[in-house]
């Protein structure tokens, strides 16, 4: 018998993977990307909460890898390849990267919505992992939703309603 | 002294108190003027100081999703960080009301322009306000930037406030003020909105120095 799968909510600089039937979840991106690798022969994926482009941003000892898009992707693609996916498997969709206020942001923090969208493209293109859709930028926020059983990405935004990728 | 930028915004119950009495003059003072703006009694809590994870911080004011109006802020000078202003939408309709005698909603797009510039204006009367009275409290200078209106996401928007902070930790301080609009007509239907202060790390450490208080 089919049973719905668990909802496995990742948090802002959080990340984690799930295999169907359940989904994974993340509210409320801003200028955040919410980026999906997924694995559609295992019906496994992995999704992470990128708050910030580039690692040398930190001015932290410990570093979270699930905060930054340098260190993000390749912690998802060691969390995949160990629950069987090998990264030459992986696709990625993207969400998020918005500017929530247009004026805000100086010196390093300037479009930090759209940098981190060009950080993710970048690396994801560095490593061969096709991008087979994305919805970035504009000026909303967005939760999003993601099946490893289907493939499909469900984005809710407040004044847009839902789009499917 | 220790500075507060190595991922270490470990405070003490002393410094915690410091800080509500930090939001409770500020906060005070915005209630008193944005009650004259609107012609209302307009009362405050005790501001919470919430020391906590950012997932934590996004959950605040009806959580993540929670569709509210903000206006947002820097401030810069001697001590820096984040302000917001933030109604739930259907309550800063109301409260514009008070001011803009027109037919609009916050709950729905398009969004009258004159409503958005007139919540701005709240907004930068709220903040001017509350920063003036923290300047004169701690002989500080802070100077607010241009504030900016947001209809969306509560997590999408306090998010903004979190991405310096982000640099240095995993979590954030921000002085938390409810403050309570009272009709007098209508004793049932009151307006509950929030001011959220996230002082930069840096920040913290010269609030306590200029108070006298050491770091923890």
């Amino acid at each position: 018998m089919k049973t719905a799968g668990t909802i496995i909510q990742v948090g802002i600089a959080d990340m984690n993977i799930a295999r169907a039937p359940d989904t994974l979840r993340t509210s409320g991106l801003g200028s955040c990307v919410g980026v999906v690798l997924y694995d559609l022969s295992q019906k496994q994926a992995g999704m992470a909460h990128i708050m910030l482009p580039d690692s040398s941003l930190a001015r932290q000892k410990s570093l979270n890898r699930a905060k930054y898009a340098d260190t993000a992707i390749p912690a998802l693609i060691e969390m995949l390849e160990k629950a069987g996916s090998p990264y030459w498997k992986l696709k990625a969709k993207l969400a998020g990267g918005a500017q929530m206020f247009k004026a805000y942001g100086a010196g390093q923090l300037m479009r930090i919505g759209p940098r981190n969208v060009e950080a993710v493209k970048r690396h994801l293109h560095a490593l061969e992992i096709p991008i087979v859709a994305a919805d970035v930028g504009g000026n909303s926020g967005r939760t999003i939703q993601f099946n490893p059983e289907t493939g499909e990405l469900v984005i809710r935004t407040v004044n847009k309603g839902i789009s499917v990728i | 002294m220790k500075q507060h930028h190595e991922g270490n915004l470990a405070i003490g119950d002393l410094q915690k108190d410091i800080l509500k009495e930090v939001g409770n003059i500020g906060a005070g003072n915005a209630a008193n003027a944005l009650s004259q703006l609107i012609g209302k009694k307009i009362t405050m809590n005790v501001p919470d100081v919430h020391l906590s994870a950012f997932n934590e911080i996004m959950e605040l004011a009806g959580g993540t999703e929670n569709v509210v109006a903000s206006v947002f802020l820097t401030f810069s000078g001697d001590v820096s960080g984040t302000m917001f202003f933030v109604l739930p939408v259907f309550e800063a309709t109301k409260f514009v009301q008070e001011l803009v005698p027109e037919d609009f909603s916050f709950a729905e797009p398009p969004f009258s322009e004159l409503a958005v510039s007139a919540y701005q204006e709240i907004g930068n009367i709220m903040a001017g306000s509350y920063l003036t009275a923290l300047s004169d409290f701690l002989h500080l200078q802070i100077t607010p930037s241009v504030p900016e209106v947001a209809i969306d996401m509560f997590g999408a928007i306090i998010s903004f406030g979190l991405i310096e902070i982000s640099r240095v930790a995993d979590y954030a301080l921000a002085i938390d003020a409810e403050i309570i609009v009272e009709d007098s007509k209508q004793v049932t239907e009151t307006m509950r909105g929030h001011i959220f202060l996230l002082p930069s790390p840096d920040s913290l450490t010269r609030i306590f120095s200029q108070l006298g208080v050491q770091d923890v």
